[in-house]
């Protein structure tokens, strides 16, 4: 029997099998750091999924396992938290899950506080919190083998029947290491009992005082020898925390990912898109209506195309951020960065994801996940698709290579390179400039969240949890941003694709398109910033990838010539702008919101269009007043 | 155990203390903290929930490379990093607990 402990209604409108609908759910909670992750990948496996929940950007995972006694449950992996108090959106689902509150969820059947078996101090006090929640608590002291080897001995029969809670141990990392704990599930569920009322409520410091104390308490008795600091991690922190060395290693282990995330992803990348282009060819030869034809070809190819060539980026970048939380070191870089980037209102936290924002705003943004607090990540997300990306670099080469001459200034330095760089510095410079004036825009009313976290040990990488995360991210991706993205590419295709050109016309296709119209209908708009209408018609494909606006003004200008056109393109230019309309082209695309494949993953991530229309409009703000100011400037200094 | 008199002249604010300071957490006075991201009582009950109570044996590890900010500070068992100006609430003995 399973015990009438299936109290809760079942969910209304939650995927999965009716089946699993009806099994008990556990629900993991505990420190951040205490390896609950591990343990909830080594419970479940591959039979895990991760969403979001309704309406914020916290992560859901859930996942399904299969006890000894053949019980089917459902495990659902809550945000780390040292309190149900709930400071954050994270732990705000880990209050509601745990309470109950959580009107489109189930509420939990058993609670299962994963610990840090080494580290148990802070886990304790939480367990005293849970106990008043009125659902069966079970502790599982997680990483039990890494106290073992330091010494630490834990009595958890006396810790058991101290709590009042059934306690048990668990290795997620090792075969056969949550065999205890499964069993432990089977006794808890099995047993018919479904706790007392709940007595909850959010302690105050008194409260909270004295449950560290009791904690402390239980802690003299039943653990020897815990409180000395892990003499490897004390090692590893002489460098790696080091004022100066410690700077130095985080910036060498950021041109690792920077580079990893730039070169190395290249090669996959260009075999997933010849992949496509010739996937694109074949259908392009098929025997089908012109129209249906274009449209597999160009917009649903394409834009599948579009989205799933990121995916080594973001494999890649999931890979590193993956290894490196799970090696402990991420506290650590944010220690590190946080007096940096804090004096520009971003958490420490935001490094990576913007360093990863120089390959491609999109693995950039998702990579925001790392940051708790949901104002810095926001602040984050805003300021990514600032960074310069590269795609933006086809677009920038060509401007410049046809604009700028090729000399040397100063003796050493190229003006083109000189061009380039101070387009990557304006992009950063921007995104700094923005993430401060949003932090006092936004936030102002509420109070900066403070610096403040744990550095767990150091913890050498389970090959098996990073693989199922990265797998985990790869899916939500390719399903999530799929959808968004090649919606808007096929938009992008209408637009460019109809209505069709006559017969027998003789300008391209593009010209009679509602692409065009739009070109010249906001021409009156774009005149002040030198843009003429083929410029404008050029940035409506480049919405799809910017790059694509190297190609499409081929197509205006009517230069055949396929791929190695760039050259002939850039000769023509030269001819058709002046020196000012090129650099303002170049002034826009520092800013411009130039891809709707970021625009759709922030409205992805952060779960609403308001945030995406910020994004988009802030951006194009920027964007028209540089283009303006330099097309003015440069114009009345003759470059006209 | 706390053999250390409250009114000692040796007490110092965590904020201030320097890299390899063992003291043990005498009290919270977040009237101390005064430039904190947070109210008194939220910074208290998060300095609390991080382990910074009375009694707890805490030691300066590390600090940051500008203006020595911040700080990683081994309470007890755990290792908390935080800024100086919220860790000025938390109010230390020094000469730290002989093991």
């Amino acid at each position: 029997m399973n015990g009438v402990v299936d109290l809760a209604p079942p969910p209304a409108g939650t995927a999965g099998p009716l089946s699993s609908l009806s099994a008990p759910v556990v629900a993991l909670v505990g420190n951040p750091n205490c390896g609950k992750t591990a343990l909830f990948n080594a419970l479940t496996g591959s039979r895990q999924k991760v969403a979001n929940y309704p309406g914020v950007t916290v992560e859901k995972k859930t996942g399904q396992l299969t006890t000894p006694a053949g019980r089917a449950v459902r495990v659902v992996d809550l945000p780390g938290t040292y309190s149900l108090r709930a400071r954050s959106p994270d732990e705000e689902i880990t209050r509601d899950v745990v309470l109950g509150r959580l009107a489109s969820d189930v509420s939990p059947d058993l609670i299962v506080c994963v610990a840090d078996a080494s580290n148990l101090r802070l886990a304790l006090r939480l367990v005293l919190e849970l106990k008043r929640v009125g659902r069966p608590v079970l502790l599982s002291l997680n990483m039990m083998d890494i106290a073992r080897k330091r010494g630490i001995e834990i009595d958890l029969e006396k810790l058991a029947s101290a709590l009042g809670v059934p306690v048990v141990s668990s290795i997620a990392v090792r075969r056969g290491g949550t065999d205890e704990l499964l069993a432990g599930l089977d006794r808890a569920l099995g047993r018919d009992v479904t706790g007392g009322p709940s007595d909850w409520h959010a302690p105050d410091a008194r409260e909270l005082r004295r449950a560290q104390r009791e904690a402390d308490r239980l802690l003299r008795l039943v653990v020897q020898n815990e409180g000395r600091l892990d003499p490897g991690t004390a090692r590893a922190d002489a460098i790696l925390l080091h004022p100066v060395a410690g700077i130095v290693v985080l910036l060498a282990i950021l041109f690792v990912v920077f580079q990893a995330v730039f070169a190395w992803a290249r090669p996959l990348m260009d075999l997933i898109s010849e992949v496509f282009t010739w996937f694109g060819a074949l259908v392009g030869a098929a025997p089908l209506p012109e129209i249906l034809r274009s449209f597999l070809k160009d917009g649903v190819i394409a834009g599948v195309g579009s989205v799933v060539v990121f995916l080594p980026q973001i494999v890649i970048l999931f890979f590193f951020i993956l290894l490196l939380e799970d090696l402990g070191y991420m506290a650590r870089a944010a220690f590190l960065m946080d007096k940096i980037m804090g004096g520009a209102g971003l958490h420490g936290r935001a490094f990576i994801p913007l360093l990863s924002s120089f390959a491609c705003a999109i693995p950039g943004i998702m990579a925001t996940r790392v940051i708790d607090d949901r104002r810095d990540r926001l602040t984050t997300i805003l300021v990514a698709p600032l960074m310069t990306c590269s795609a933006r670099i086809p677009v920038y080469t060509l401007i410049i290579s046809a604009f700028v001459p090729d000399r040397e200034v100063w003796g050493f330095a190229g003006l083109q390179g000189l061009v380039m760089f101070g387009l990557y510095a304006s992009g950063i410079l921007a995104a700094l400039g923005v993430s401060f004036v949003a932090k006092r825009l936004f936030w102002r009313s509420e109070a900066g969240e403070p610096f403040m976290l744990e550095l767990p040990d150091y913890k050498i990488p389970q090959l098996k949890s990073l693989a199922l995360g990265i797998w985990a991210r790869a899916l939500a991706f390719l399903k999530r941003a799929g959808t968004t993205i090649l919606s808007m590419m096929i938009l992008i295709w209408v637009l460019a694709s109809f209505p069709m050109a006559p017969q027998g016309a003789t300008e391209p296709a593009i010209d009679y398109s509602f692409a065009a119209m739009i070109g010249h209908a906001i021409e009156p708009l774009t005149r002040p910033l030198g843009f003429n209408w083929q410029i404008n018609v050029a940035l409506i494909p480049g919405m799809a990838a910017r790059e694509v606006a190297v190609g499409a003004l081929g197509t205006i200008y009517s230069i055949d010539g396929g791929e190695s056109a760039a050259e002939k393109i850039g000769q023509v230019l030269a001819g058709q702008w002046s020196l000012a309309t090129a650099l303002a082209l170049l002034a826009w695309y520092v800013f411009a919101p130039q891809c709707a494949s970021t625009l759709a993953v922030i409205r992805r991530e952060t779960g609403s269009w308001k945030w995406m229309a910020v994004t988009f409009f802030y951006m194009l703000a920027l964007a028209y007043a540089a283009a303006l100011l330099v097309f003015q400037v440069a114009a009345a200094f003759g470059a006209s | 155990m706390s053999d250390h008199p409250l009114t000692s002249d040796r007490t110092i604010a965590l904020g201030e203390a320097p890299v390899g300071f063992r003291g043990r957490i005498l009290a919270l006075d977040v009237d101390r903290a005064q430039g904190a991201g947070l109210p008194g009582h939220e910074l208290e009950r998060r300095l609390i929930e991080l382990g910074f109570v009375e009694g707890a044996d805490v030691e300066l590890l590390h600090q940051g490379l500008f203006g020595g900010d911040p700080i990683a500070v081994r309470v007890a068992a755990s290792t908390i990093a935080l800024r100086r100006r919220e860790a000025m609430a938390v109010v230390a003995s020094s000469g730290g607990s002989i093991p």
